[in-house]
């Protein structure tokens, strides 16, 4: 509640959360494209490689405007996945390392340069070191507007072109064969990922934006197959990431980038964990639970080998010593106490085991399962 | 833009030349297929099928040759060809459903920015069904089995709706539902008059399921009716010694060589 | 040169040369963003180490650091063996979220310590002569020199020691398991000696450095060599050469060190990609165009031999069919023909190209290849 009625009244809050949902649907939603299309370290690339484009711009125009600075940003970002598709294509550098070499070579660039301002005697230095860990608590009123406007022109690109992005991202080499220009539009949807990328820079800094491309969307696809579900989750989720961790940075006093990304960190690890369907504990669970019916099944199955060997009375005790033998004592102990809890099985006064009668029926009623050839896959 | 059919060749392939730094894939490679059959690419590994169907897609640019659909240019007949790639050839977790993979069949006449409706929708029902999938449009594509995965590419093919289908190993992988299925729907589409070229790997089941087969190992080896052109000899020249060496009865059929 | 200079440049070749060597491997097996991500995370371990042993100088800290370089590696691998997401996802995931622990732990120390997340990044070579190693008041030159110099010692004899390991684990893991080398093995020794390589190096240069350091020369050697042994020779030459350069363009602009070096890695990349004697793009080109007129000639002699004795001989023959089919340019047509015509591996008769037996004998040959 406290929070709640400071943010109505703070206007550093306010812009603070305005601003961090901004960046966060905006890389939230392309990011999820990045993650589908296997480009989740070319974001780090990319935005290691912002950092010679924020030092040019500032170096060139003197001015700290956002926009100036994101334009500067996105033209070495985008010059940096043009150098490495470069690379890639007319050498035997792998991908990997194409990245790898220019992630550090542009930033390395971006270093010089920054020596370059600091030696400048009116520096305004301040607010530029920021763009390497990021400071929610600086933004004003006409950064956010200036994200915000920059992100509307990322999401509008992918809202209008969405079909020729899915068709992209799942199949390139079938939409080339529909007459889809693939190559520009690949370089299309890398450019409006250089977008997601520059639009939080000033919030959570070159270093870590990243990670902001990549973990809203690695925590939407684990709760929904729908492209559009994903792309909208993801938006949510960066959202979310980017209004919790920007005010707990700012009333905890922490860098803001850092709490952003751990924010997001935790959504991907409850996603992992819990989502329907595909979380590890459902699947874990499964499982267990199927391996615990195929246990019971196999013990029923043996039992009832045991009984049919001995045709004169199918539930006379028999010694589970070969059973414990063969498929191990623990399971055959847990597996031969459930069967009994449901009356399948019984338990010997004069020790050893058999199958009850309706035990029997339901073991050869199992049997002939088996024998049914399973519906076609 | 009108597509025209008419009496040419389905696909003429001139003389198609393709290397990869000057390492020869396809050397002047001619292919014709007529109207209405189904012809199978066979070959061994290294020899250029896939590569082949690529250029007559133009996946691939050719050193030299041309390739005409129906007696004019790829580019300008594009809409009469649909293709069926290799099942592994796509991330199979993509976040999307049968139907919707299906649906993407319909991008081509769709055109920009227009999002695919209900009729588009319905068709892709429609190509579902054709290949026995009705019950799996809404599940995630990673959900299903080979077999189902490459009739959903099947699916997808038949949506667009075109005279000429280029299959990219069809058969790789599937079960035998699926490869009944992809049988029955070879012959359905030689009876409306479709044209089907695929890539093929089983010779075994060449002589059964197709009409016409190229003979390819970078060169063209050998080119015609299945019972004309499937011979022993040709095989030979085909797969080097290596298939002689399997059989060696002296009118050994090349199924018996091979079995 | 002063003799702080001399130590900055010797610090400089020497962490050159100890990068290189891991370097090389993890550009040869594809994992080279895994020195991005390890040359991150190691702040983590450091900073975990100065909690317990609360002293900045402390080996621990280094094996705190090659700790966590490893814990990075092994999260990545568990978060990619869900099958949930892909091992580039986890990459991105998993380093970012370690680093960013980091920081804000160290923030939470802040003033207490010279430990400063920007300096780790951007690294300062140039304080490296002022931190001297000093046993019994005898100044035998600066730590960094001294750490790093152990570290090159280390890897020099990892990489001699486990050359065989190393090389047959990074080319064939499956004959490598077969044999009784563990792939993993390998695996993790080389991720530990990534992290303490990059623990050592960070002090001097930064992290960045660190991976432009460790990838950069080896992608360059890469394009000059097919093997190994000269491939790790020439990383050390070219990341040597890349710091010293560096150190005097940083000199010459008065700008910072670390990202001066990384810049003129990054340049001699790319003369090595433009002007490498085998592979490079100029070469590349150039073998391309000659190459054009021997395909092209073989191309001419492979299609008359296709058609040769078939009844659209006559047809496929003419010189001006080369110009339709071919797709040449007339002038290229009438060349290639020409050069064949002169070799005598063709003749024009009737308007009619015709295969001499030379010619038939360098299709067949040329259809073999």
């Amino acid at each position: 509640m406290d929070v709640l009625s400071d943010m109505a009244l703070d206007y550093t809050l306010r812009t603070v959360a305005l601003g961090s949902a901004a960046l966060g649907i905006v890389s939230g939603a392309l990011g999820a494209f990045a993650v589908l299309r296997r480009q989740a370290l070319l974001g780090d690339a990319m935005s290691h490689a912002a950092l010679p484009g924020v030092a040019l711009a500032f170096l060139i125009t003197g001015s700290r405007a956002p926009l100036v600075l994101m334009i500067g940003a996105a033209l070495t970002g985008w010059l940096a996945a043009v150098a490495i598709a470069g690379i890639i294509r007319a050498s035997r550098v792998k991908t990997d390392t194409a990245m790898a070499l220019m992630l550090s070579v542009f930033f390395g660039a971006g270093l010089v340069v920054l020596t370059f301002i600091q030696r400048r005697p009116a520096a305004g230095k301040a607010g530029l070191d920021k763009f390497l860990f990021g400071q929610a608590a600086a933004m004003l009123e006409s950064d956010v507007i200036t994200m915000a406007s920059v992100g509307a022109v990322g999401l509008l690109g992918v809202l209008v072109l969405w079909k020729e992005f899915k068709l992209l991202s799942f199949d390139p080499d079938f939409a080339a064969t529909l007459g889809v220009p693939t190559r520009r539009l690949d370089l299309l949807l890398t450019s409006l990922l250089v977008i997601a990328i520059v639009v939080g820079l000033k919030t959570v800094g070159v270093v870590l934006m990243s990670a902001m491309v990549v973990a809203p969307g690695a925590a939407a696809r684990q709760w929904t197959n729908r492209l559009g579900v994903m792309v909208t989750l993801s938006a949510l989720f960066g959202a979310a990431a980017g209004v919790l961790g920007a005010l707990i940075s700012t009333t905890a006093q922490t860098s803001t980038g850092p709490t952003i990304v751990l924010v997001a960190t935790g959504l991907v690890v409850v996603s992992l964990l819990v989502a329907p369907a595909r979380g590890l504990v459902w699947t874990r669970m499964h499982a267990w639970r199927s391996q615990r019916i195929l246990a019971l099944e196999a013990v029923m199955s043996d039992l009832a080998a045991l009984a049919a060997q001995h045709s004169s009375d199918a539930t006379r005790p028999h010694d589970i010593a070969a059973l414990h033998a063969v498929r191990g004592r623990a399971l055959v102990d847990r597996a031969l106490s459930e069967l009994a809890a449901d009356g399948l099985a019984q338990r010997h006064d004069a020790g050893g085991w058999s199958l009850t009668p309706r035990g029997l029926a339901e073991a050869d009623r199992l049997a002939r399962l088996r024998r049914t050839p399973s519906a076609d896959l | 833009m009108r597509l025209r059919t008419g009496n040419a060749l389905a696909v003429q392939a001139t003389d198609l030349t393709l290397a990869y730094q000057q390492r020869p894939v396809l050397w002047d490679v001619d292919l014709e297929v007529p109207r209405g059959v189904l012809m199978a690419i066979v070959g061994p590994n290294g020899a250029g099928k896939t590569t082949l169907l690529r250029t007559l897609l133009g996946l691939l640019r050719p050193a030299a040759g041309e390739v005409l659909v129906f007696g004019r240019s790829y580019l300008e007949q594009r809409g009469l060809v649909a293709y069926v790639p290799q099942r592994g050839s796509v991330d199979w977790d993509f976040p999307t459903t049968a139907l919707d993979v299906v649906t993407m069949g319909t991008y081509g006449s769709l055109g920009w920015v227009k999002r695919p409706g209900a009729s588009e929708r319905s068709r892709a029902t429609a190509a579902l069904e054709q290949v026995g999938m009705q019950d799996y449009a809404d599940r995630q594509i990673s959900q299903l089995s080979g077999g189902q995965q490459q009739r959903v590419f099947l699916a997808r093919a038949l949506v667009q709706d075109a005279e000429i289908y280029l299959m990219d190993e069809p058969f790789q992988g599937v079960d035998a539902t699926t490869e009944r299925a992809i049988v029955d729907l070879l012959r359905a589409l030689r009876t409306a008059g479709k044209t089907v070229v695929a890539v093929h790997h089983d010779l075994q089941t060449v002589a059964e399921y197709f009409d016409q087969v190229t003979l390819l190992n970078v060169r063209r080896i050998a080119a015609g009716p299945v019972d004309e052109v499937f011979t022993e000899e040709n095989l030979r020249l085909t797969y080097g010694g290596r298939v002689a060496g399997i059989g060696g009865r002296a009118n050994a059929t090349p199924l018996d060589m091979l079995a | 040169m002063t003799s702080a200079q001399i130590d900055v440049l010797l610090v400089a070749v020497v962490v050159a040369a100890a990068c290189a060597i891991p370097g090389t491997f993890l550009v040869l097996r594809r994992m080279a963003m895994m020195s991005d991500a390890i040359s991150h995370t190691v702040l983590l371990g450091i900073v975990l180490a100065f909690f317990v042993v609360a002293d900045l100088n402390s080996p621990v800290l280094i094996l705190g650091a090659a700790l966590v370089g490893l814990l990075t590696v092994v999260l990545v691998e568990m978060v990619s063996r869900t099958g949930l997401v892909r091992e580039d996802t986890a990459i991105g995931l998993v380093f970012p979220a370690l680093f960013s622990i980091a920081v804000i732990l160290i923030s939470s120390l802040a003033g207490n310590v010279h430990l400063d997340s920007d300096v780790v990044l951007l690294g300062e070579i140039a304080f490296a002569p002022f931190n001297r190693f000093a046993p019994f008041g005898v100044d035998l030159g600066p730590i960094a020199l001294w750490v790093m110099g152990a570290i090159l010692v280390v890897n020099l004899a990892g990489a001699s020691l486990f050359f065989k390991e190393l090389k047959l684990a990074t080319f064939d893991p499956a004959l490598a398991a077969a044999l009784g080398f563990s792939p993993a093995l390998v695996h993790y020794g080389l991720m530990a000696v990534v992290s303490v390589t990059a623990v050592g190096a960070f002090d001097a240069v930064g992290s960045i450095l660190v991976v432009a350091l460790m990838i950069g020369p080896p992608a360059a050697a890469y394009l000059l060599t097919d093997r190994l042994p000269r491939m790790l020779g020439l990383s050390v030459v070219i990341g040597a050469a890349s710091a010293v350069g560096g150190y005097w363009l940083a000199r010459l602009l008065d700008a910072s060190i670390a990202g001066s070096m990384a810049t003129v890695v990054g340049i001699a990349f790319i003369l090595v990609l433009f002007l490498a004697p085998q592979r490079g793009l100029v070469a590349t080109a150039r073998r391309r165009r000659r190459q054009r007129w021997t395909f092209a000639r073989q191309m001419l002699l492979i299609h008359l031999a296709t058609h040769e004795g078939t009844p659209t001989e006559a047809d496929e023959s003419r010189p001006d069919h080369m110009q339709r089919h071919m797709r040449w340019p007339p002038e290229f047509a009438n060349r290639v023909v020409h050069t064949a015509t002169e070799r005598g591996l063709i003749d024009l008769e009737n308007d009619q190209l015709r295969l001499t037996a030379a010619g038939r004998e360098a299709a067949r040959q040329a259809a073999l290849r």
